[in-house]
């Protein structure tokens, strides 16, 4: 690609005690793209998107995000990064408990500041994107796994970010509701133009990348060569 | 499956007669179909004449005391098949194995034939995805049906990807 890479990994190496989960791990994202993370399971799949979110702090080697360094940087300065152009979704428990599900879409921009009912009105349309609109009133405890799920992709979206992760964001649903998740997020996505490193270990899920990246024994090994 | 490629790549472990490649392609490979004499020799023959292999004839021999040697054009025509990826199509997981194998038994990167798979596997799960998304219910169907076998493959690949260094143990002498 001609295009210098939004997001980029270098040579990541991280342990937890003896255990080495990233050994020179190395990849690179492009505004826009979708990227699958696949591989074993404890190959380093987390763990990568983990340091490329700028929740865990590699060992050594270096993530730039839009050109500045990700592992220099305050915390103070990388905690604003992350809730103003990355998102973020998990496989469970992303969901704040006592807040509806329209709280929770909202909650986001209340954090960036942004006025309660221009938040409410920008989170109701999102659910309205993902299909979810009825489960707006609801606390988390209430709705189904399937709806969760797209609850929380409406969240990681509504502060339009550049980069969205997403691990395992289908793992506990069926096939079909899986799909359809991933079908209305990737558009979604795309609409906004935010790229998506995605962690799964579902071709069907893979499918809606634009590219993989294989994680094995905590390094990655892109396919480029053979596109 | 390339019953060439797979001679070639038993070659590699030095040379043999006929009736020992047969034995050994049996022995690995031929579970359900083990290979004819016949056919043994018309694909020795066909590489002979490519150049991927040489005859290194005994003294006062018959046709079946040739020994066969691979040729470094032998070589290299294995390492490229190793590097292509098959076709997506049912029942490829023979010709998979055979793959991983004959890139264990010769040195190759047994991980890039699976990786390599993969990718070509994706591919097309990729562009039926994009078909049935667009498509009506039929197309959204009949992609489907494609792509839980093309799924099934791949589940396959990670299994075989996941005991790779169990294969090697097996396969290697
Ligand atoms: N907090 C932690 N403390 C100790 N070890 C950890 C921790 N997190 C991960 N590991 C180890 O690091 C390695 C990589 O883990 P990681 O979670 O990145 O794997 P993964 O590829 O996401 O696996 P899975 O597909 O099962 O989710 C594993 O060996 C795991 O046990
Ligand atoms: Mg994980």
């Amino acid at each position: 690609m001609a295009t210098e890479p939004l997001l980029v990994a270098e040579n990541l190496h991280l342990r937890f005690g003896t255990t080495v989960a990233l050994d020179s791990a190395s990849v690179a994202v492009h505004a826009g793209e979708v990227l699958a993370l696949m591989g074993p399971s404890g190959s380093g799949k987390s763990t990568l998107l983990h340091c490329l979110a700028g929740i865990l702090h590699p060992d050594a080697g270096r993530v730039t995000y839009a050109g500045r360094d990700l592992t220099a940087m305050h915390d103070s300065e990388r905690s604003a990064l992350r809730r103003t152009e990355l998102g973020l979704v998990f496989q469970f428990g992303q969901l704040v408990p006592e807040l509806t599900c329209l709280e929770n879409v909202a909650l986001p921009l209340r954090l960036n500041g942004a006025p309660r009912r221009a938040a409410l009105r920008s989170a109701a349309a999102w659910l309205e994107r993902l299909e979810v609109s009825d489960v707006a009133g609801k606390r988390p405890g209430q709705v189904s796994g399937g709806q969760g799920q797209r609850v929380a992709v409406a969240r990681s979206l509504v502060t339009r970010p550049r980069v969205v992760f997403a691990d395992e964001p289908t793992g506990a649903l069926d096939s079909l509701n899986g799909e359809r998740v991933m079908q209305l997020f990737v558009a979604a996505a795309r609409e906004t133009g935010a790229a998506v490193v995605l962690v799964t270990h579902e071709a069907r899920v893979a499918a809606y990348s634009d590219h993989e990246a294989v994680v094995r024994d905590g390094r990655v090994r892109t396919m480029e060569h053979v596109r | 499956m390339s019953v060439g490629h797979a001679l070639l790549g038993l070659l590699e472990g030095g040379p043999r007669h006929g009736y020992d490649l047969k034995r050994s392609y049996d022995e690995r490979f031929g579970a359900d179909r083990p290979l004819a004499y016949g056919q043994v020799y018309s694909t020795l023959a066909r590489l002979l004449k490519n150049g991927f292999v040489e005859v290194e004839s005994e003294p006062g021999a018959g046709p079946e005391r040739k020994r066969y040697a691979v040729t470094d054009a032998g070589v290299a025509d294995v390492a490229a098949w190793l590097a292509q990826p098959e076709k997506p199509e049912p029942y490829l997981q023979s010709t998979l194995y055979t793959k991983v194998v004959l890139a264990l038994l010769t040195g190759h990167d047994a991980d890039a034939v699976l990786d390599t798979q993969r990718a070509e596997h994706l591919r097309l799960m990729r562009e039926l995805t994009r078909r049935k998304d667009g498509g009506d219910l039929a197309d959204q169907l009949v992609c489907d049906h494609a792509l839980f076998h093309l799924e099934a493959d791949l589940r396959w690949l990670e299994l075989t990807a996941a005991r790779v260094q169990q294969l090697a143990a097996h396969v290697r002498p």
